[in-house]
C-alpha cells in the first residue's frame, strides 16, 4: 500500500490537524508516514496545504508529484491542485464552498457539503472533520477507530472539548460514501 | 526499551541535543526553525539545562561562544538570515578553538528571502562563512530519525576537533512529521576540556582568544586548524550510496532533494535506466574521493540542488574533468517533484519527458505513460 495525499484549503479550515491526524494514525497502525506542510506567514485567511505519504514500504521522496487523492476545503485550492491529481485519483471536494471540477472526468470525484454537514452537528469548523471521515471510509488506509483514538493526542488539550463533535463528524462523514 | 515517536525534524534535533547531554541552548525566533526553540524552552530545564531566548541572533552566538569557552555543551539555531547575522560570533569560536554545534534550517534567500525549503546557504556552511582561514564541520540529515541521530555525533565531533559543527537542513526537513526511534543508545565519550575558563582555582589561568598580534603566532594558529581539518577529511568523511556500482549515471544531493532523488533512482531503474545516488552526509569533509573513484569508473553526475548550483562545483572538483556533471536546481522556495527530476534523467538518456498521470500543468486526458 502507497498513497499520497494532499489536503489543501484556506488557514483555519484544520487543514494541517487532518493530515496530522492521519499522520498519527498511520503510525499507529504501524506503517510509514510523512508528512509536510507548506503555508504562508499569515496567522489565518492564507492558503494551508499539506502532503501526507502513507506506505508499508519505506518513503523516499517526502514529495508527491502527482498525489493519488486530493482533499480540497476551498474553491481556490481545488483550481489550483486538481490538476496535480493522478489519473483515476480522487478528488474530494467540500462542495459549501466549492464547485467539482468537470475536466477530470478520469478521476472519481466526491462533492460533500461538509462545512453545512458540520454546521447541523454544531459547528462548521468541523468540516475538515466530515472529509476526513469520508476519505478514510473510501479509500481505507487506517481505520476511522484509529483517527478517534489519535485525537487526544493530536490535537491541544484545551480543544479537547470539541472531540465529541470531531468523532460526529468524522463519523457522519464516512456514513456519507 | 526503544521509543517510537511520530516528530518533526526540528523536534527531532531537540531530543537529540538532550541525548547528546546539551548543556546550554540560546537562540532568537526565527520560521522555520521556530519549533526548535520551542521545545528546548521546555526540555532544557527539564534536563537540568540553561535556556536563554537572546535578544538577538548576534547575543545567541556569543552567549554560545561564552558557554563554550567554560567547557560546556553549547548550541544554537537559526535559519537562512538569521545565520547569517552568527557570522562574526562563528568565525570568532572557530578561531578560539572551541566547540559548539549550530543548525541552519535552510530557507530561500538571499536578504529575507521566504520561509519556504532553500539548499542555498551550501557555500556559507561549507567554505567556512565568516572572515578568515576556516571550516564548519558540516552534517546534512535526511529524516527526522537523522536529525535525532546527527546531534550526538555533532557534539563529539566539535569535541573531539574543537571547531564548531554545523547541522545544515532544509524547511522540509524541519518542517516534516516522520517516525523517529528515540533509542538513547550513544557512545559516551569523554573530552577533557583543561582549557576552559571555569575558574582557575589551583591552576594558571586559562586564556581564550581570537586576537593574535604577533604573524608568527597568527599563523600558527592558521597552521592547527589547517591540521585539523585534514585530519577531519581523513576520519570523518560520511556518505551513503545506493546503486552505484553499476550505475551509469549517478546523481548527487543531500537533504530532501536526496529524499527525492531516492525515489527517482526507483523511478528510473523501472524503466530500465542504470541511475544511482550518491548522499553526502558530511557537507564538509566532502566525500570528494568517492566521487572521483566513481569518475574514474567511467559515470557521469547530475547534481541536484535547491540552490542555482552550489554544491556542484564541489563535485566538479572531485571528478577534475574526468567525467560530465550536470545541474539540475530549483529555488525560490520551490521543491523538485520526482517527476521533474525524473524528467531531467530522461533527457541525460535520450529519452523524451513522461507524459503521464504525472502531469500537472496541460489538461491529463491524453495522458498515456
Amino acid at each position: 500500500m502507497h498513497q499520497e495525499i494532499r489536503i489543501a484549503g484556506m488557514g483555519g479550515q484544520g487543514i494541517m490537524i487532518i493530515g496530522q491526524l492521519l499522520a498519527h494514525a498511520t503510525v499507529l497502525e504501524g506503517s510509514n508516514v510523512v508528512w509536510f506542510p507548506t503555508y504562508g506567514p499569515e496567522t489565518r485567511g492564507g492558503t494551508a496545504e499539506c502532503t501526507v505519504i502513507v506506505s508499508s514500504e519505506e518513503i523516499g521522496s517526502p514529495v508527491s508529484s502527482s498525489p493519488h487523492a486530493l482533499i480540497a476545503l476551498d474553491q481556490l485550492l481545488l483550481d489550483k491542485f486538481a490538476q496535480s491529481v493522478r489519473r483515476e485519483g480522487l478528488i474530494m471536494v467540500n462542495s459549501s464552498l466549492a464547485k467539482a471540477p468537470d475536466y477530470r472526468d478520469d478521476c472519481q470525484i466526491v462533492a460533500l457539503p461538509a462545512n453545512d454537514i458540520a454546521e447541523e452537528l454544531g459547528s462548521s469548523k468541523a468540516a475538515n472533520m466530515v472529509m476526513l471521515g469520508a476519505y478514510v471510509q473510501i479509500v481505507k488506509p487506517v481505520s476511522l477507530d484509529s483517527i478517534i483514538e489519535c485525537m487526544t493526542e493530536v490535537l491541544p488539550p484545551h480543544n479537547h472539548r470539541f472531540i465529541p463533535l470531531n468523532k460526529a463528524a468524522l463519523e457522519k462523514g464516512a456514513q456519507l460514501v | 526499551m526503544a521509543k517510537r515517536k511520530l516528530l518533526k525534524g526540528n523536534v527531532g534535533l531537540c531530543y537529540g541535543a538532550i541525548a547528546a547531554r546539551c548543556n546550554a541552548f540560546f537562540g532568537y525566533p526565527i520560521t522555520p526553525q521556530n519549533e526548535v526553540p520551542e521545545y528546548m524552552s521546555e526540555l532544557m530545564p527539564a534536563n537540568g539545562g540553561v535556556f536563554i531566548q537572546a535578544e538577538s541572533e548576534l547575543a545567541a552566538i556569543n552567549m554560545v561562544y561564552g558557554a563554550a569557552a567554560a567547557g560546556k555543551r553549547a548550541m544554537t539555531s537559526s535559519s537562512s538570515p538569521g545565520i547569517s547575522l552568527k557570522q562574526e560570533g562563528i568565525s570568532y569560536i572557530a578561531a578560539s578553538e572551541l566547540p559548539c554545534v549550530i543548525v541552519n534550517v535552510q530557507r530561500g534567500g538571499p536578504g529575507l528571502g521566504n520561509t519556504l525549503p532553500g539548499q542555498a546557504d551550501y557555500f556559507q556552511a561549507v567554505k567556512g562563512g565568516g572572515h578568515g582561514d576556516y571550516r564548519l564541520l558540516t552534517l546534512a540529515p535526511w529524516s527526522v530519525q537523522d536529525c535525532y541521530d546527527f546531534m550526538p555525533m555533532a557534539f563529539d565531533l566539535a569535541d573531539k576537533y574543537r571547531n564548531p559543527v554545523m547541522i545544515l537542513m532544509d524547511a522540509i526537513i524541519g518542517q516534516m512529521l516522520e517516525q523517529v526511534d528515540l533509542h538513547n543508545d550513544f557512545p559516551v565519550t569523554d573530552f577533557p576540556k583543561p582549557w576552559a575558563t571555569n575558574g582557575a582555582k589551583s591552576r594558571t589561568h586559562n586564556i581564550v582568544n581570537s586576537l593574535w598580534i604577533d604573524p608568527d603566532v597568527m599563523e600558527e594558529l592558521n597552521n592547527r586548524l589547517k591540521a585539523k581539518y585534514e585530519m577531519a577529511q581523513r576520519e570523518e568523511t560520511r556518505f551513503q550510496e545506493f546503486y552505484t556500482k553499476d550505475a551509469e549515471l549517478v546523481l548527487v544531493a543531500y537533504g530532501c532533494p536526496a529524499r527525492i532523488c531516492r525515489t527517482v533512482v526507483d523511478l528510473a531503474r523501472e524503466e530500465g535506466m542504470r541511475v544511482g545516488l550518491l548522499r553526502p552526509i558530511t557537507l564538509y569533509p566532502f566525500p570528494s574521493q568517492q566521487i572521483a573513484a566513481l569518475a574514474q569508473n567511467g559515470k557521469r553526475f547530475m547534481v541536484v540542488e535547491m540552490s542555482q548550483g552550489q554544491m556542484v562545483e564541489d563535485v566538479r572538483l572531485a571528478v577534475n574533468g574526468m567525467a560530465d556533471v550536470a545541474f539540475y536546481g530549483r529555488t525560490g522556495g520551490i521543491v523538485p517533484n520526482p517527476t521533474e527530476i525524473l524528467n531531467e534523467v530522461r533527457a541525460s538518456f535520450g529519452k523524451p519527458p513522461v507524459v503521464s498521470y504525472y502531469q500537472n500543468t496541460a489538461p491529463c486526458k491524453e495522458a498515456t505513460n
